[in-house]
């Protein structure tokens, strides 16, 4: 009789604790392909019938790395989104937060079901997209900050480098105790250079200054970022950057009084007291070009590297304790940057351990950029091998 | 001088919610119920607090909001594992897996929105004039010191109160404490509750004060490192304390660490915390091979009364 009570009770706990993990499944990723722009019945009737006559507008699906809450990285690529949406006229898919591993090709292989173009926005990506694009040779897909492409998988990116340098310049004036502390992601050479870019802006105008460099290994954790700001700001800096997806580390440095910038976005209204600046994305006209190009029948794979000239990069407005005499330089020299007068990575150029990377009177070519894996002198960080 | 300096306030800060969910835990788990589901009720204490400071930017409402989920899921767990007696193990899990789904679910909306600081700092500039103790607490802020406080109250009400007295005897032989008069069943549903608000403060802490966002799962395994703590504690709050600091210090490590110029790979420093875990329970394992754990002695085996063992 005790056993069976037992056994009975066990079993309540058993379904009770299915429910429940069943519930915490279903909450976290179905919701979002729900409004799918995919048709009603009555839709795919009519539609049959006026296929020849109305050009179909494609089905459109982004893949997110974090949430578009995220106030930087995808919350430029949603803004895109949204630009691209009022533009054309259709209703995209999203799905946000979606891990850099194999659950992602999962989700590519769902989405390229029923979509015709995908923007997988993170370079993690970039295996799985291709993986899921030789499946699907119908479908279009977009990796951002990738290399590698397909007949029908192209990738888009932009020269940020620029845009960090700029950041350099605002941060070297900004600089008291010439110790400027960055927070990386990854060590992979998208990071490295905009590091080295942001050094040599520093450096163009304060040569005494250091960056320190420390790596998060996460696009977007909160908490991660802002343990990692705080040790900077423990080991005495007082101007700090990131290359990553949220506005930890402006707040973290906004709590002790010291200056940053994050990246992607313009961070201003989560502490406009300490916000420098950062260089920031402008998706959407791209998004409308290349989907209006899908529309048309134009569109071909390529690797799309926008620029400060046609906006894709640009740098965040300085903020409001930043003076005038910075903004001034800052903005005469994007122009100069615009213009083609000067080009951040033009030597000479040494690396940290002193041995000469770039000679006087060269300038890097964007492949060598591409794959940089050194950092340039005055920056204090390590780069696993 | 200094960067020991800096460590403790880096500890304290990062130990501080590891310290309210492990005191939560030892309070259940000195009754006799296993606590596994601290990491589920972190993340509803965090998303809680995330939404209601959001949505009213008043501390004390939050406070009461987390209070008021805290003490639902405690009922929750108290009803599967006091009156159902369901399998402790398999509930916490439960409210685990519970907790990281529905937290995530009901965060959505505000993913990734930083949260205004919503604990005042208790400022006593006076307290820097004494040496170096003075400046670590001279700007901590209102939900440290409640930890403190906390602290030194527990471990009054467990070793010096008859009420104390009948936790610990009902953790160690629940049907004793039976003959003796006390309501096993009731008490543990109360101890329940209870553990599992100060567990809710643990997550509203985490994000009120250490990293003002809401992110989905932004506990990352605090709410086990706390299960582990319990052990290392021996279920005792003070011991409690200083193994929270511990890991709260060896949580900040890893980017000190690479600030050195240390060329171990930072993959390696992210770790420190787990494998340190893993090691001190090994030592502690190997040191007490021939003595008692200090675990109460009828932990997970649910109170039936007139049950023959």
């Amino acid at each position: 009789m005790k056993h069976r009570k037992k056994a009975v009770a066990a079993s309540a706990a058993f379904l009770l604790a299915l429910v429940f993990v069943i519930s915490g499944c279903s909450s976290s990723k179905t919701n979002h392909v729900s409004n799918n722009s995919t048709k009603t019945p009555a839709e795919t009737a009519a539609g049959n019938a006026a296929a020849e006559t109305t050009a179909k507008l494609p089905r459109v699906a982004f893949v997110y790395i974090g949430p578009p809450g995220d106030g930087g990285w995808t919350f430029e690529h949603d803004k895109g989104r949204l630009f691209m949406e009022e533009k054309l006229g259709i209703k995209a898919d999203t799905v946000e937060n979606v891990p850099e591993s194999a659950d992602a090709e999962r989700i590519i292989t769902e989405l390229a079901q029923n979509h015709d173009i995908i923007f997988t926005t993170s370079f993690g990506y970039m295996d799985y997209t291709l993986n899921v694009a030789k499946k699907f040779p119908d479908v279009k897909f977009l990796h951002t900050a990738g290399y590698k492409t397909n007949d029908n998988m192209g990738t888009f990116f932009g020269k940020n480098y620029d845009a960090s340098y700029l950041s350099g310049i605002a941060a070297g004036k900004m600089t008291k105790k010439n110790v400027i502390g960055y927070v990386g992601a990854f060590p992979i050479p998208e990071v490295i250079y905009n590091i080295n870019a942001f050094m040599l802006g520093v450096q163009s105008v304060n040569p005494e200054a250091k960056v320190s460099v420390v790596w998060t290994n996460t696009w977007y954790d909160p908490t991660t970022e802002r343990q990692a700001a705080v040790s900077l700001l423990d080991k005495g800096a007082d101007v700090l950057l990131a290359y990553q997806d949220s506005p930890a580390t402006l707040q973290a440095a906004a709590e002790r009084g010291a200056m940053a910038g994050g990246n992607d976005s313009d961070m201003t209204r989560f502490a406009p007291e300490a916000y420098l600046t950062n260089p920031i994305w402008n998706w959407g006209p791209y998004y409308t070009k290349t989907v209006q190009s899908v529309i048309d029948g134009t569109w071909k794979s390529e690797q799309y590297s926008g620029s400060l000239a046609d906006g894709m990069v640009d740098i965040a407005p300085l903020g409001p304790n930043v003076p005038e005499e910075v903004r001034t330089l800052v903005n005469d020299t994007k122009t100069k940057l615009i213009n083609g007068e000067i080009s951040v990575f033009t030597g000479p150029i040494k690396d940290a351990a002193g041995a000469v990377k770039v000679e006087a009177g060269k300038t890097l070519t964007l492949e060598e950029i591409l794959v940089m894996d050194w950092f340039v002198s005055g920056v204090d960080g390590t780069i696993p091998k | 001088m200094e960067i020991v300096y800096q460590m403790l306030l880096a500890a304290i800060s990062s130990g501080t919610p590891l310290l309210f969910a492990a005191l939560g835990g030892i309070l259940i788990e000195r009754s006799g119920i296993i606590q596994l589901g601290a990491e589920g009720l972190m993340l509803m204490g965090a998303v809680t607090a995330c939404l209601t400071f959001i949505h009213t930017g008043s501390l004390t409402v939050t406070l009461l909001a987390v209070c008021g989920i805290s003490i639902v899921l405690g009922m929750i767990h108290a009803f599967l594992s006091v009156s159902l007696r369901a399998n402790q193990i398999v509930c916490g899990l439960a409210m685990t897996l519970f907790g990281a789904g529905l937290s995530a679910y009901l965060g959505k909306p505000v993913s990734g929105l930083p949260v205004p600081r919503a604990v005042p700092k208790l400022d006593m500039p006076w307290l820097e004039a004494v040496p170096f103790i003075g400046r670590i607490f001279a700007h901590l802020d209102y939900l440290t010191w409640f930890s403190f406080v906390l602290v030194i109250a527990l471990h009054m009400f467990i070793h010096k109160t008859s009420w104390g007295l009948h936790l610990r005897a009902m953790g160690d032989n629940p049907a004793t404490a039976d003959v003796m008069g006390i309501p096993v069943h009731a008490l543990r549903y109360g101890y329940i509750i209870a553990g599992s608000i100060l567990i809710g403060i643990a997550g509203a802490d985490l994000l009120l004060v250490y990293s003002p966002t809401w992110t989905e799962g932004m506990t990352t395994g605090r709410g086990w490192i706390a299960v582990a703590l319990i052990i290392f504690a021996r279920w005792n709050p003070v011991r409690a304390l200083i193994c929270a600091y511990f890991f709260g210090a060896l949580d900040m490590l890893g980017f000190r660490i690479q600030l050195i110029g240390s060329e171990i790979p930072s993959y390696f420093l992210k770790m420190i915390p787990y494998i340190v875990t893993i090691l001190v329970l090994m030592f502690l394992g190997w040191r007490n091979r021939n003595k008692p754990s200090g675990s109460p002695e009828a932990l997970g085996v649910p109170y039936i009364r007139e049950q023959r063992f």
